[in-house]
């Protein structure tokens, strides 16, 4: 037996210098190819990068009743979701707690591909009843490529100008070479970016043009490690770290609502973006939920106390550790330093270098959702539990205008700008 | 109020003068700052010199700046964002090379290559600096107290240094008087044998002041080179986007955000006191501003010798401004180059390039660079601490094409039998011709050369004697002798006047820290003052 590798595998294996890899989905995916994934971090906030999305489960779903079928599922109206458009959205079990979250894409009225991070083809045709649609698992047809960061757009506009004038969360068919693609302006870094969605044989002539397209504006692969600090950074809950899937949970603490999940943003204040006319899974627990406030938590960015953090590690003769890296447990919150009472926890905490401050994913008690309410971060320093101030805030911690903006890449602010054109750039 | 009256003015918008405006604007102060230039920066700027390549003109690095200032005038929100540089380069002169990068068992494989014996020297050298940085950090970051006075909170601020010198265990403080007295090669030896791995150390303990590797003093420089930080990593250096030049942009939006007024193209001619007291400037076109404070972020001989009247000083300090060394040593050589170079034996690689390319191939290779310097010539073989920024940072040249900027040492303001004017193209060529050297090929790509010699640095940022730190690194002009006895309070004779530039602790570089401090010295004296 060996794991399965992307379409994209055999051109990124020869880039990656680690050796480096975990298992996604059941495939190979590379944690990071350089030595350094804070390197590779930094090309998606400063120039770009491509990661290997292939991974995730892929479903297209087809026919007249595709539409309904799937406003009758996903928590989000679907229907809203028009063809060109993509949109991210979670589903629900009858209780309202989350099973998962995906992003739809429409090519046409009845043709829609969704993606998941976890099978769900079984559940999803048990649902099909006497409906006219029909469900087919694609995840092996096609590979995805995510193409995210400043330079993003220019890169990718060079074979598909289509890019121009995608709007954000808009997707269009185009060409690469010869090879149909579609490119939808999504992702997972919190930054400007594109998801290229190719039929898997065409996916490595399409890497390799990107790359070659790429080439002098600081392209470079990037893998799970640094996804990771982006994603943090860009507030994106993600599923088995944030949550894990209701369907899957031993106990209701272990199963969240999509608006203790920070998904209330999905539901409209008082559920006015759930849509009239559209009874779908879950729909009735969560409008009882905002109507009844009975939710139990709130998901809200943290920012440690740079002061405290320093002063706890150096008081100890210890150098402040200030690592990228997140930590892979929960950290506990408490209502004051002398921790008496549990209000939370954090679950992705990080050093972030673009904000120069640690920085957390966090799930509150209701009443410490407001913007500005201080929890104490429970630390280990020194074999010791330790904690150290916190303030929340509302998610994500890093939203660059040019996440969604249509403007053209901003010139870096530098002293003497001479008003002459630049040099032909082409080669 | 007169619309030319302020609570404090600035003379000088480089990165301390800046700090020193905001952390004053923060506290609620008027404050005007006035730079000669038409743009800020100092000696911290990047200018597109050709066009669509962008050239940090003199300084170009950063590690030293102090971490809470970043924190305490919220540089991210203005755009504040230190790039990684995932490696750094050395190449040999026998073709090979040693690399290191973020990878700490990557590394111990490189240096495994040239010594295996300094593969676990390279881990205690890494553990016993930080040591030492960690006990100097204290010193570094507060005020250095006045030792020769009598005030019982000065004698507070005395016991304060004993007490952080008073808990290191005796290795360590006996290792950080090493450092401050000691010269590189002696450091290094303790603890390696491999010649490269010595002199991509050694050549941090050179910059900017005019020692050899094996001279008493540059085991201090090399210390200074090692007290900053990127994201909490003691001694690595980091490119600001845009360059130098793009953090001071940072620095000039934050101290407008917080309300300092700045002024270009104003050149301060004096000081304006009355009974000893400054209470304004005035500009070379004769337009009078007036404050009851006045800081300078000039270097020590334009604070006390060109804006202000020596008459108005004490003598004895006079004179020790009169001592007080610069015989700048350092140059540049900026490249706007049509691709990247290639090193024969990493050939058809690239990531070598994201860092410092330290062209530091042996001790003696230093050390005879300084002798070339010390009779009063620059170095036929220079030290060079290249950085292609365009690699890490792509707006920094247009696709495909790259800049990089050569830090040259040695190169003596002083040419003994010439002079600089007349020298540059030569010094370009020689420069170039290491360059070649190393990079067989280099000069076909060279699209345009700036040649940036010690007199440049004079005459541009105003720096004297081209001096990079407003004055050499040297023991007897550090702490609390920097920039003179008595003096290194960032206070002056003159009451009402200020210093916040490199030239008084902790120096030169960017590390904020003059103009920070300073800040804190005037505020306290305004509380005190009522």
């Amino acid at each position: 037996m060996m794991m399965k590798t992307t379409p994209f595998h055999a051109r990124l294996n020869e880039l990656n210098q680690t050796g480096l890899y975990g298992h996604w989905a059941g495939h190979l995916s590379s944690l990071r190819y350089d030595m350094s994934a804070k390197h590779e971090y930094f090309a998606v906030r400063n120039s770009a990068g491509y990661f290997d999305t292939s991974p995730l489960y892929k479903y297209r779903i087809t026919g007249p009743d595709a539409e309904a079928f799937l406003a009758g599922i996903m928590t989000r109206d679907v229907r809203r979701c028009r063809p060109g458009q993509a949109m991210y959205t979670v589903w629900c079990d009858d209780a309202g707690y989350v099973l998962e979250d995906g992003v739809v894409f429409r090519h046409s009225d009845d043709d829609w591909l969704l993606t998941a991070a976890d099978p769900n083809l079984g559940y999803l045709e048990g649902l099909i009843g006497r409906r006219r649609v029909a469900i087919e698992d694609v995840s092996a047809d096609y590979g995805m490529l995510a193409v995210q960061g400043p330079r993003s757009r220019e890169i990718l506009a060079k074979l598909a100008p289509e890019v121009e004038d995608l709007a954000f969360f808009g997707l269009t068919p185009a060409k690469i070479g010869d090879a149909p693609v579609t490119i939808s302006r999504t992702g997972y870094t919190g930054d400007l970016g594109f998801e290229v969605t190719v039929e898997s044989d065409d996916a490595l002539g399409v890497l390799d043009k990107i790359i070659q397209a790429g080439d002098g504006h600081g392209l470079r692969p990037f893998g799970e490690d640094a996804l990771m600090m982006l994603r943090i950074e860009a507030g994106l809950s993600l599923i088995n770290v944030e949550f894990s899937s209701a369907r899957y949970a031993f106990t209701d603490a272990e199963r969240f609502t999509a608006k203790e999940l920070g998904f209330g943003w999905m539901l409209g204040k008082g559920g006015s973006s759930l849509g009239e006319d559209r009874p779908f899974i879950g729909r009735r627990a969560i409008e009882a939920e905002l109507r009844d406030g009975t939710s139990r938590w709130a998901t809200v960015g943290l920012w440690i106390d740079w002061q405290e953090y320093a002063r706890l590690h150096t008081d100890r003769g210890l150098i402040v550790p200030k690592d990228e890296t997140p930590l892979s447990w929960e950290s506990m919150l408490y209502d004051g330093p002398n921790r008496e009472r549990s209000v939370g926890y954090a679950t992705s905490l990080m050093y972030s270098p673009v904000l120069q401050r640690h920085i957390a994913i966090a799930r509150v008690l209701p009443e410490y959702a407001a913007k500005g309410s201080t929890v104490h971060v429970e630390l280990t320093v020194d074999h010791e539990y330790l904690s150290v101030p916190a303030t929340t805030d509302r998610l994500p911690l890093y939203n660059p205008p040019r996440k969604t903006s249509s403007t053209a890449r901003e010139l870096a602010a530098i002293s003497n700008r001479s008003s002459v054109e630049p040099v032909e750039t082409t080669r | 109020m007169p619309s030319n009256t302020y609570d404090a003015i600035v003379v000088g918008g480089g990165h301390n003068g800046l700090i020193n405006a905001s952390y004053l604007a923060k506290s609620g102060l008027s404050v005007l700052v006035l730079e000669r230039r038409a743009f800020v920066g100092g000696a911290a700027i990047t200018e597109e010199l050709h066009p669509g390549f962008s050239f940090t003109t003199f300084s170009y690095a950063l590690s030293l700046l102090r971490p809470e200032i970043i924190q305490e005038l919220n540089l991210v929100e203005h755009g504040f964002l230190p790039l990684l540089m995932p490696t750094s380069f050395s190449p040999m002169e026998n073709g090979d090379y040693l690399l290191y990068t973020e990878d700490e068992q990557f590394n111990d494989q490189e240096i495994g290559r040239h010594s295996k014996r300094d593969v676990d020297a390279y881990h205690r050298w890494s553990h016993d600096t930080q040591k030492i940085i960690q006990l100097a950090k204290p010193l570094f970051d507060a005020a250095p107290p006045d030792i020769f006075s009598d005030d019982p909170s000065d004698a507070a601020d005395v016991a304060w240094m004993l007490k952080q010198l008073g808990g290191a265990d005796r290795k360590t403080l006996h290792d950080l008087v090493r450092f401050l007295t000691g010269s590189a090669a002696d450091l290094l030896d303790d603890y390696f044998e491999s010649d490269i791995i010595k002199a991509s150390i050694a050549s941090s303990g050179i910059i900017g002041t005019k020692v050899g590797p094996m001279s008493q003093g540059s085991g201090l420089v090399l210390l200074y080179h090692m007290m900053g930080e990127q994201d909490g990593h003691h001694g690595v250096w980091g490119f600001h986007k845009g360059g130098n030049g793009g953090f001071t942009q940072v620095m000039q939006r934050a101290a407008q955000a917080f309300g300092a007024t700045i002024r270009v193209d104003s050149h301060v001619d004096h000081v304006i006191t009355k009974d000893g007291r400054a209470i304004g400037v005035a500009l070379d076109d004769g337009t009078e501003f007036s404050a009851p404070i006045v800081v300078s972020a000039l270097d020590p001989r334009r604070t006390f010798t060109q804006i202000v009247d020596p008459a108005e000083l004490p003598s004895d300090f006079n004179d020790a401004i009169a001592r007080y060394r610069f015989q700048g040593t350092s140059a540049k050589v900026n490249f706007a180059l049509d691709d990247l170079p290639v090193y024969p034996a990493l050939k058809g690689r690239v990531d070598h390039y994201g860092g410092f390319i330290n062209i530091a191939p042996s001790m003696e290779y230093l050390e005879r660079a300084y002798d070339d310097a010390k009779y009063g010539w620059y170095s036929q073989r220079p030290y060079i601490d290249g950085a292609l920024q365009s690699v890490v940072d792509p707006d920094m040249a247009p696709p495909g094409k790259h800049v990089m900027s050569c830090f040259i040492q040695y190169a003596p303001y002083e040419l003994k039998g010439g002079d600089w004017d007349t020298e540059r193209q030569a010094f370009g060529d020689t420069v170039q011709a290491v360059l070649e050297s190393h990079f067989p090929g280099f000069g076909d790509l060279v699209l345009h050369r700036e040649v940036v010699t010690p007199v440049d640095i004079e005459r541009v940022a105003g720096l004297t004697e081209g001096n990079i730190f407003h004055g050499e690194f040297l023991a007897p002009q550090m702490y609390f002798m920097r920039p003179a006895p008595g003096y290194a309070r960032y206070n002056t004779p003159i009451a009402g006047y200020y210093q916040c530039g490199s030239g008084t602790h902790p120096g030169g570089c960017v590390t904020g820290g003059p103009g920070k401090l300073a800040a804190m010295r005037i505020l306290g004296d305004r509380a005190r003052q009522g």
